[in-house]
């Protein structure tokens, strides 16, 4: 510093300090937030691994026997889930980016996402009291005459609580963030790759299938598995809709249907008691670790395509 | 304009189902076509065959089923137009409208469910949509007559209670994220937030149960721990949508700022908060109205009562979604009374989810700075 | 309120890389100095050392010394925050905030400083500052409309008249007319002129006929090829540079022959 009239004083700016240390202070709390639910999980889970069913009334034999038609049901009604929501997905994205008229591509998008808003105790009620006695019929024709397929075999039920029918709620409640990621998408696909395939004569189709569904392969992938994601952690609309028994069966039509880890925690906890209580937090740990895994997949498939961005 | 539609147009008039050019001048361009209107009658067509169809089979149960003749019908369509656009067009034409229809069938079926829920709750809500069902709670209530004034008073000051943590928490980690973070640490934020988002919610209900667990005992339910539960859901959406309203401010702005000699937090507060503040209130809306229907966290931290509670920390509290699940769980008699209250809380907590979803769209298209040149 | 800039021994660094190797240059109080050269450069990298807005880049810093009337830029303790009120700059793009009206835009920097001011002061502020920015007669009707809906020519003028209001002694600008077309240029290099009489001005132009036309000294900037650092090449009053070179490189450059 020099002797000038108006010498540049330094000074400790106190409000920088203050603010960005709150700043970093947030960030860390995410971290510890996500820590103590791992760390409260896996404390209250521990003594359920090791109980016996004389511990823990809701145990047949031990935990492991208990969790696995869970895990089973959890995996196989979000799998049947996927199998409908996949393809009904694209083709709306498909039907908002490329088919419909520009003007109206911003409403009916608008239009789709309105089915997220529709909380999921409602699809719950508006699957028992309205979807499946629709499908009951369709269900009974199913078993009739494609009985022999082991998959529509056994006895239809007569209410239509089945996990086919969670498995369909379950679809329509994905629908929205799936087909929100693949639009986005397939509006990004190059316009010169779609104007090379229709400059060559193309249909439409053809151009979808030569430019656009190339391009956007990867997003339907990361739009699948976080769909998967969320189907495997949706809780009340299978809780609501299942009629639910503990069970490992592929049959999609009887009224004996395995149940799922998120179901079984909603229905059981409110009731339960002691080491029954640890032993749902146990299967609430296994969900949480098996989505955190379908997640950081998802994620992993998205960063490899960097010029995708939003995985939400 | 795509290449079907180039078709149509530039042959107009010309060609019937079945032959080549009739009317216009032949050329080498004008290959068969359907006409414009063509599709359209085998719609109707499919639709009307359809309806028929169902309408003889409703004879013998007397029931007429709308929704499986209008799916026959599009089925039929879709194979119907692939037919005569085969014959007439040629096969690649034919898989073209085969797959306009599908595409387009895909769409209409997603519409159905959203529908058929929408006429549900409005005409099953409104049976009890009435003064009674938002001044009464349930206590002591058997049977008909009670209300959801408790449950709506426990979403509000759960949601509010979330509310007033996420944000926070939210916002300054998205401007941590923005203005600060660099490095390991930012990156591992990132990922977190990530993780967060895809935390199923009734995990965050065991993960807020068991934390009181710990310092109250077991078996606790209370109106705090339904919030946290709900903030847990809640604070990744907010540092989401923030983050990215944060990151549309452009670097000149701030660069402006810091060339007038205003330190950096001021620049944040003063120039970069006022020009993004109409996204992350968008962002924080559509974040409230996305936790605002979560039940299974609710059911699990909070529990259910039948009695007004203003408490946060004392004794369990009511909520909307959780209302309408054990109005219908737990019906008594008549059990109609029960439904009728469930749907008119679903159509309550719709409504609420819908005004929050559009007040914060009205929000973010009003009140966007204009980056006008 | 117009100082004189010394500059000794100036190397910047974006984290390893080496930018701009030992600039020694002085720049006169009262005086219109232009950094031309060819993209790349370093001339802005340069420019924005002078008011340390360089280190908003993560991993730039600083070797040497930059005096503003022998205060030295880059002592120890000196807040950054500080160095910039007097030292104000104006960008290649006009950036008004889009929040704020046309008069709180001029008041910004005092405002965001979060200093008191009566609204007499601040009258006398903001029509002083659209004055001596040429913008006052055409905006004198609508100062609460937003900024952003000026011409771009009057946008850039208004973020002159935001950056003379916190009465600077130096003023910095980057490209101010490369995004603005002829007449809007023309009202900026006029206003350039007159602001002379106040204030030490650094400007940096990739349009010759605008250096010629607006600087008193002119400042010619060059790299060797790319990942070499940018260098001074030659300082000298302009009618000099434009017309008698003393470099080659120079010569080509301000002749057209370049490169």
């Amino acid at each position: 510093m020099t002797t000038a009239p108006a010498p540049i004083k330094a000074k400790a700016r106190l409000g920088d300090l203050v603010f960005s240390r709150s700043a970093v202070f947030a960030g860390s709390m995410i971290l510890v937030a996500l820590a103590a639910v791992a760390i409260f999980l896996i404390v209250q889970a521990i003594p359920a691994l090791f109980a016996t069913n004389e511990e823990a009334s809701i145990l047949e034999t031990n935990f492991w026997s208990y969790v696995g038609p869970l895990v089973f049901g959890t995996v196989w009604a979000a799998a049947i889930a996927l199998v409908f929501a996949v393809p009904i997905s694209i083709g709306i994205a498909l039907f908002i980016s490329h088919y419909a008229p520009r003007r109206l591509a911003a409403v009916l998008g608008y239009i789709v996402d309105l089915l997220a808003a529709v909380p999921s105790v409602v699809f719950g009620l508006w699957g028992i009291g309205v979807f499946a006695p629709a499908v009951v019929p369709v269900y009974a024709w199913l078993n009739e005459y494609l009985g022999w397929i082991p998959l529509f075999g056994g006895t239809a039920s007569a209410t239509g609580r089945t996990i086919l029918t969670a498995a369909m709620v379950l679809a329509v409640m994905i629908l929205p963030i799936m087909t929100a990621i693949c639009r986005e998408v397939f509006l990004q696909t190059p316009v010169l790759h779609e104007e090379a395939a229709l400059a060559l004569g193309a249909t439409r189709w053809e151009m979808v299938r030569m430019a656009v569904l190339p391009f956007g392969r990867s997003g339907i992938v990361s739009a699948s598995v976080l769909g998967l994601g969320r189907a495997l952690g949706e809780t009340m609309a299978v809780a609501m809709v299942l009629s639910a028994s503990q069970v490992v069966t592929f049959e999609l039509l009887t009224s004996v249907n395995p149940t799922t880890i998120a179901a079984n925690i909603a229905l059981s906890f409110p009731e339960a008691y002691g080491l029954n209580v640890n032993v749902l937090i146990a299967t609430g740990l296994i969900l949480f670790i098996v989505t955190f895994a379908v997640n950081a997949v998802a994620r992993w498939i998205v960063d490899r395509r960097k010029e995708f961005s939003g995985a939400n | 304009m795509t290449a079907t539609e180039t078709a149509q147009t530039s042959a107009p008039g010309s060609g019937t189902p079945g032959g080549t050019p009739k009317g216009g001048i032949p050329s080498a361009l004008t290959a068969g076509h359907l006409k414009p209107r063509t599709p359209w009658l085998i719609l109707v067509g499919s639709l009307a065959l359809s309806a028929i169809v169902f309408g003889v089979l409703a004879t013998g149960t007397g029931e007429y089923n709308w929704a499986g003749a209008l799916i026959v019908g599009l089925i039929v369509y879709a194979f119907a137009v692939w037919l005569f656009s085969y014959l007439v067009e040629g096969r690649r034409r034919a898989t073209d409208r085969l797959v306009t229809a599908i595409v387009t069938g895909a769409f209409l079926l997603a519409m159905a469910p959203l529908i058929s829920v929408a006429y549900t709750v409005v005409s099953l809500g409104l049976n009890r949509f009435d003064l009674e069902f938002f001044t009464s709670s349930m206590r002591n209530v058997t049977g008909e007559g009670g209300g959801a004034l408790h449950a709506i008073v426990g979403t509000l000051l759960m949601t509010g209670a979330a509310a007033i943590i996420s944000i926070p928490i939210g916002l300054m980690t998205s401007i941590y994220l923005v203005e600060y973070g660099r490095g390991k640490l930012a990156r591992g934020i990132t990922f977190l937030v990530d993780v967060m988002t895809g935390i199923p919610s009734i995990v965050a209900g065991l993960f807020a149960y068991a934390l009181f667990a710990l310092f109250f005992g077991p078996g606790i339910r209370l109106g705090i721990a339904g919030a946290v539960a709900l903030s847990i859901l809640m604070i990744p959406v907010v540092v989401r949508s923030s983050e990215e309203m944060l990151r549309l401010v452009p670097n000149e702005l701030r660069e402006a700022s810091y060339a007038l000699g205003v330190p950096k937090w001021l620049t944040i507060v003063k120039v970069v908060l006022p020009t993004s503040i109409a996204g992350i209130v968008t962002g924080i809306m559509l974040s409230i109205a996305r936790v605002i229907g979560e039940t299974a966290p609710l059911l699990i931290a909070a529990g259910f009562t039948q009695s007004m509670n203003y408490n946060l920390f004392e004794g369990r509290m009511q909520s909307l979604p959780v209302y309408v699940y054990t109005q219908y769980a737990n019906q008594g008699n008549p059990a109609s009374a029960y439904l009728d209250r469930a749907w008119a809380a679903a159509l309550t907590l719709i409504l609420i989810v819908m005004l929050l979803n559009l007040a914060g769209r009205l929000i973010a298209k009003f009140f966007a700075p204009k980056f006008g040149r | 309120m117009s100082k004189r800039i010394e500059v000794k021994d100036l190397n910047v660094y974006y984290s390893k890389f080496l930018a701009v190797e030992g600039v020694n240059i002085e720049i006169e109080p009262r005086s219109v100095t232009a950094f031309i050269g060819p993209s790349g450069c370093g001339k802005s990298t340069f420019l924005r050392t002078l008011n340390r807005m360089h280190e908003v880049i993560p991993g730039a810093r600083v070797e040497g010394e930059v005096l503003i009337d022998g205060d030295d830029l880059y002592g120890p303790g000196v807040d950054p925050v500080l160095v910039r009120r007097q030292v104000g700059m104006v960008f290649q793009r006009p950036n008004p905030f889009p929040t704020m009206s046309i008069r709180d835009n001029v008041l910004a920097g005092v405002k965001l400083n979060n200093r008191r001011m009566s609204k007499s002061e601040a009258d006398t502020l903001v029509e002083q500052s659209l004055q001596g920015a040429n913008l006052w007669n055409e905006v004198k009707d609508r100062l609460d409309r937003p900024g952003s809906g000026l011409s771009g020519g009057q946008q850039q003028r208004l973020c002159i008249a935001r950056a003379i209001a916190v009465s600077p002694d130096v003023l910095l600008m980057d490209e101010p007319c490369s995004a603005l077309d002829p007449i809007s240029t023309l009202a900026i290099e006029d206003l350039i002129e007159e602001l002379k009489q106040d204030y030490t001005i650094v400007i940096v132009t990739h349009n010759m006929q605008q250096a010629s036309r607006v600087s008193d000294k002119t400042a010619f900037f060059n790299i060797a090829g790319t990942g070499k650092p940018g260098k001074l090449i030659e300082y000298s009053d302009t009618t000099t540079i434009f017309s008698n070179p003393t470099v080659q490189a120079t010569e080509d450059y301000v002749s057209g022959r370049f490169g």
